[in-house]
């Protein structure tokens, strides 16, 4: 039952690196925040400040109405999950449970009924006898659950929490931990590289790019509008194709004969042209929008979906096919995409509307 | 799997292995096996003659109150010093943990010391706390403590224990070094998080974890309490005052060398040979259980 609240965050290590640049997120109570980006781009600062983990050099950290800047990791009454679960291996799942439970000098009969009630909720009361070394990767992803449940905390922070875990356990994890997040109700912050998670999990989805903030919405809004060709391209897979001049080799400018070449008008400003591979339809259209010749180079099929890798005059473009594509490489067929459908971004890769 | 290598020659590994063979049989096997023959001899006074005894060296060793006396000496030796080594080492380590700036620099002048020869280690500190001329045992005594190592015992032992000590902390600093980066700074941030202070983080987290580390140090620094100290002994007391600080190595060398009872001093040799192979055969045992986990 928290709210959390970042007003002008920055930190700069070692006095030159700046890892985040001037960041204001203001999260709802009980709502999911993600903070999605590329490695490197400042998250996990972002998110170990909250933890009181690293010193805020510029700025405030709100937690439920109370700055915290001054307050220390354990009396800001927040739990983490850290990637590498960071358990104790010298302790039993039991003990790493009650550990935060003990040190806040709790009664032992209610550390036990908490423990026991978070290990059934997690599937784990089997295993409370047993050393982390002696736990499955997603055995011990759950253990660092608990020992954040437990504690019943106002804010859950997530570290990467399924970078771990191979790609079906981590699809299975990922809906657990909504399913959790949501049942218990408690605000929390969860980080992570990768957007499908970043997409699923999301109340409110922070894209984040070179310690700041690229875009705050939810994640459809920003599927659908993204702010920038930075954003066009992180979320969404395979990414938007984003079309600029000169083939977007150099990033220049769209000219008028690149326009022509694919059939398409622009709002004034527009350097890049945005579409999404699921949005390019094949066929011949009547109405406005993009409208080009597609020569297939490569096909790749994956079962539910194929993807055509072609070139439209200079332009690299993908274009997702549902189903089986009976196209070969070296097939010429006509796509268009709707006029709405498209997205324009100006010189500094913003967007622009029209 | 790749193919073992074979040789068609019958002799050849014997010759490669034949260099380390000589080594082990010329300084272990021989001298191991002279004493324990040594230990059954008993010389005539003047050294012209000998005789079997049989065990009589070893029962007669056994029940000299001198060497009972030289066994707890020996224990409260090494096990001060160990103890003392180890607790001023992980201290140091933690601390050194925390330092961000000059790391580098800090971690290479704590190493130094393991480079002074056990000898000059105690004419450093026979010096700096000689009654006479010490720096140190001016500044004790103006404090209004008594202090004359020769000729009180406890002082005495106390002199040696730390000047043992203070030149195996410098090799336990290393151990512990390593073993606190082995440790992964999110497990103490877990800590952080969960409500343990600073000194709680400690004891609950980071000791349990550095056992495997301690574990080795300490039947590290007990073998070299018990035998690598010679040097230090000599220097510093000589075994004295009054047989105060005559560890079992030291009585080996003063009855043996000095009051030339090679038949007892050879006993007492085997001993300490019994001795040093128990130490290792817990140390293999123990370490081999206990350095698992993690
Ligand atoms: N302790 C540190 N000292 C100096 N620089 C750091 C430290 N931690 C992180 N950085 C730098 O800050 C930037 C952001 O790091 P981080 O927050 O870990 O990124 P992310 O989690 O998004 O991958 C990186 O350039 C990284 O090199
Ligand atoms: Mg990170």
């Amino acid at each position: 039952m928290a709210t959390v609240e970042l007003k002008g965050v920055r930190k700069v290590y070692g006095g030159s690196v700046e890892a985040v640049k001037g960041v204001d997120i203001s999260i709802a109570d009980k709502a999911m925040c993600v903070l999605v980006g590329p490695s490197g781009c400042g998250k996990s600062t972002l998110l170990r400040m909250i933890a009181g983990l690293e010193s805020i050099t510029h700025g405030t950290i709100d937690i439920d109405g109370r700055v915290v800047n001054e307050v220390g990791p354990a009396e800001r009454d927040i739990a983490m999950v850290f990637q590498n679960y960071a358990l104790y291996p010298h302790m039993k799942v039991y003990d790493n449970m009650a550990y935060g439970l003990r040190n806040r000098g709790m009664k032992k009969d209610e550390i036990d009924a908490r423990v026991k009630r978070a290990a059934e909720t997690l599937e784990l009361s089997a295993l409370l006898d047993r050393r982390p070394r002696e736990l499955s990767g997603g055995q011990r992803q759950r253990v660092a659950m608990g020992r954040a449940i437990v504690r019943n905390p106002k804010v859950f922070l997530f570290d990467e929490p399924l970078s771990n875990l191979d790609a079906k356990l981590r699809g299975q994890m990922r809906v657990e931990i909504k399913n959790l997040q949501r049942s218990l109700e408690v605000t929390s912050v969860y980080v992570t590289h990768d957007q499908l998670e970043a997409m699923t999990l999301a109340d409110q989805l922070v894209v984040m790019n070179g310690g700041l903030v690229e875009q705050v919405g939810k994640p459809l809004d920003i599927y659908e509008k993204p702010a920038s060709t930075f954003v066009a391209s992180f979320i969404g897979a395979p990414p938007m194709n984003l079309l600029g001049g000169n083939g977007g080799k150099t990033g220049a400018p769209l000219t008028v004969a690149d326009l022509s070449d694919l059939g398409v008008s622009v709002p004034p400003g527009t350097t890049t042209l945005g579409i999404r591979p699921e949005d390019i339809e094949q066929g011949d259209y009547a109405g406005e929008g993009l409208k080009t010749q597609l020569t297939v180079e490569a096909v790749e099929p994956v079962g539910a979906e194929s993807f055509l890798h072609g070139k439209a005059g200079t332009h690299r473009l993908v274009v997702r096919v549902p189903g089986r594509s009976i196209a070969e490489p070296g097939a010429v067929l006509p796509i268009f995409a709707p006029r709405a459908k498209l997205h324009f971004f100006d010189a500094n890769g913003k967007r622009v509307e029209g | 799997m790749s193919p073992r290598v074979t040789f068609p020659n019958k002799f050849l590994p014997y010759l490669l292995v034949a260099p380390q063979l000589a080594i082990t049989l010329v300084f272990f096997y021989w001298p191991a096996s002279q004493a324990i023959y040594q230990s059954t001899l008993r010389e005539d006074p003047f050294g012209l003659d000998s005789a079997f005894v049989g065990l009589d060296n070893f029962r007669r060793v056994l029940s000299d109150p001198n060497y009972l006396n030289s066994i707890q000496v020996t224990v409260i030796f090494s096990v001060a010093t160990a103890v003392l080594a180890m607790a001023v080492a992980m201290f140091l380590a933690v601390m050194a943990d925390k330092v961000i700036r000059g790391k580098g620099f800090y971690r290479t002048l704590m190493i130094w010391p393991y480079a002074v020869a056990p000898a000059i280690a105690g004419m450093l500190w026979l010096f700096m706390f000689n009654p006479s001329m010490g720096t140190f045992a001016y500044m004790l005594r103006s404090a209004g403590i008594y202090w004359d190592p020769l000729l009180n015992g406890p002082q005495a032992m106390l002199l040696v224990i730390v000047a043992a000590a203070w030149k195996q902390i410098s090799y336990n600093f290393l151990f512990f070094v390593a073993g606190l980066q082995a440790i992964p700074k999110t497990l103490v941030e877990a800590a952080a998080i969960d409500g343990a202070g600073e000194t709680k983080r400690f004891w609950t987290i980071i000791f349990p974890l550095l056992a495997p580390t301690t574990f080795f140090l300490l039947v590290i620094n007990t073998t070299y309490a018990f035998f690598d100290t010679f040097g230090i002994i000599h220097a510093v007391t000589g075994g004295g005052p009054g047989k105060a600080t005559e560890t079992l190595v030291y009585k080996v060398y003063n009855d043996g060398f000095v009051n030339l009872i090679l038949g007892e001093s050879a006993a007492q040799s085997v001993i300490l040979m019994v001795i040093v192979i128990a130490l290792t055969a817990v140390q293999f045992r123990y370490v081999e259980k206990k350095v698992h986990y993690g």
